[in-house]
């Protein structure tokens, strides 16, 4: 059997039908389907170990905790953290930007002070900034991208000054799908003395990521992205942050001690953990990043390569598209992720079409509306692909899409 | 022929397309049929947002009837406006309200009607009830 095959078998989504069809599933970057042992995993923490983690001494809390504590081990040596107090658990990446933008604006920021993000950012790397902002009287500074999506990292020295506190940005754009320089761009940041948050919802999935080797202070990512249950996240933050702040929430077991006078805090990572966490999805995070360790083998990066290249060029040669985020240099720096219009045609209605016949594209502002804005677009359909999806159903994509558009124009 | 009428003749017509894609020619067909919208009144007082297609409607009274006119930059939602201007447009606002809304539902579209902030079509539902309501209790717009 085919490695891609033996890929599929673990996946029960994969194999179901829709509206009579084979399900081609296309949109892995906003949720991807979930592997087996996730599921067992999910499973047997809720059906054998449910009790609450961190409190009782009683042998399920036991279990529970440590399916709990095995993921932040799991989570740490993916990332290569430097120590497991440095990964906290949240709800997803939303949360753990959230997280920082509320405490490290309590801690550093003040009135007139600066905020650096990405004309390429989600809403969520967008937002909670936002947010802080006004809270503080801070202003928020936008680093722009250029025609072709590329963010315009010569203009870093132009934006930087004493002023900056922080700057978001993106390892991968949920609409660009290109990998950006963030490694240089923590470096520029840090020569001015600046922290950098990387949002990593999408950065987690496709790239290797070595947080020390990126030299990052903060990197968020999602579980339901890579395979994981939905309603996990992570946030890692050095450990020099992570003391400084104050907590985000209050409550149970993020404390020392409590008293009507004063309270003491918990340390790493629990300061940040109030209230009980969801311990069944967050185990989960290890048999997931087990399968993506499982997925560094040749014949399915050559695959997954070809299945990229293969969508990249019909999209390209297609007249009547317009494809966002096309690498300048190799397409090694471009996720298997792409965006795009079709000329007089609406996106709503492409993707109406293609779910009718198979096929599960997003269509919309991809939570990025500046970015849509910025690219004089309402809208963009957007295909994004899994190492479990096949050349078949790349090609079976692109003939729908002729089709559609053939019914629209 | 009244409004349920109507709507039944609706239903009855979409239940001969077995394939959904044949439902789609067949509303793609009346969204390019619908052109009476003027351009300059695609203005944002008119415009129902949504992330995914964007609606414009427009409403007059004529005689008691509340006549509606509206557009939209993707065409199966206009082809479905188009179905929903054709069984409210020129009725009493009492007629309008004696329906249950439920005949997009009974086609078969209701994916359309999701409830996500995409969606401009459960906006415009909602407008057209909401605007024949006010009418009918306040006798004004």
């Amino acid at each position: 059997m085919m490695r891609i095959e033996q890929i599929r078998n673990l996946f029960p989504a994969l194999s179901r039908k829709v509206y009579g069809k084979d399900l081609v599933y296309l949109d892995n970057a906003a949720t991807s389907q979930r592997v087996c042992s996730v599921l067992d995993m999910w499973n047997t923490v809720s059906s054998e170990s449910n009790a609450n983690i961190h409190r009782a001494v009683h042998r399920l809390a036991d279990e529970a905790t440590q399916a709990y504590e095995q993921a932040r081990d799991a989570v740490r040596d993916f990332l290569n953290a430097g120590s497991r107090e440095e990964i906290i658990f949240t709800s997803g990446t939303t949360a753990s930007i959230n997280l920082v933008a509320f405490c490290f604006g309590e801690a550093f920021v003040k009135e007139g002070d600066e905020v650096v993000v990405t004309e390429a950012e989600h809403h969520s790397n967008i937002v909670p900034w936002q947010m802080m902002c006004m809270r503080k009287g801070a202003v928020l500074r936008v680093l722009p991208v250029d025609d072709s999506g590329h963010l315009m990292v010569e203009k870093l020295d132009e934006i930087l000054n004493e002023r900056t506190r922080i700057l978001a940005v993106t390892h991968i754009s949920n609409v660009l799908g290109l990998v950006n320089p963030v490694k240089e761009i923590v470096a520029k940041c840090h020569s001015k003395g600046v922290p950098v948050l990387v949002d990593g919802a999408q950065g987690a999935v496709h790239c290797g990521v070595d947080v020390q080797d990126l030299d990052c202070d903060f990197y968020a990512f999602s579980g339901h992205k890579l395979y994981a249950a939905t309603g996990t996240g992570v946030l890692y933050g050095k450990r020099k942050w992570l003391d400084a702040m104050p907590p985000y929430m209050g409550g149970g077991e993020m404390v020392g001690t409590v008293r009507f006078d004063h309270t003491t805090y918990a340390p790493l990572p629990m300061k940040y953990e109030a209230g009980t966490q969801n311990f069944a999805s967050t185990a989960t995070l290890k048999p997931a990043l087990e399968f993506i360790k499982s997925l560094n083998d040749r014949e399915l990066i050559d695959y997954s390569d070809k299945v990229r290249d293969y969508v990249l060029d019909s999209l390209m040669k297609d007249e009547r598209i317009r494809l966002f985020g096309v690498p300048r240099g190799t397409n090694q720096e471009k996720i298997p992720l792409f965006s795009f219009v079709v000329n007089g045609v609406h996106h709503e209605d492409l993707a109406l079409i293609l779910d009718k016949m198979g096929v599960a594209v997003r269509s919309g502002q991809m939570c990025a509306e500046p970015l849509m804005d910025r690219m004089g677009v309402t809208g963009m359909l957007r295909a994004s692909f899994a190492p479990y999806n096949t050349m078949e159903e790349a090609e079976y994509f692109i003939k729908c899409l002729d089709r559609a558009i053939e019914m629209l124009a | 022929m009244t409004l349920q009428e109507a709507e039944n003749a609706i239903v009855e017509e979409f239940s001969m397309y077995e394939e959904w894609l044949d439902k789609y020619e067949y509303l793609i067909e009346l969204g390019k049929s619908l052109t009476d919208y003027p351009e300059g009144s695609k203005t944002d007082d008119k415009l129902i947002k949504g992330c995914q297609s964007r609606v414009w409607l427009d409403y007059k009274m004529e005689d008691g009837r509340i006549v509606f006119n509206a557009d939209s930059d993707a065409i199966i939602t206009k082809g479905i406006i188009s179905l929903l201007i054709g069984l409210y447009s020129g009725r009493t606002p009492k007629e309008i309200l004696s329906s249950d809304f439920s005949v997009v539902e009974k086609i078969g579209l209701k994916e359309n009607l999701s409830p996500t902030r995409a969606n401009g079509l459960v906006s415009m539902i909602a407008k057209i009830r909401e605007i024949a309501v006010k009418y009918e209790t306040e006798g004004t717009f």
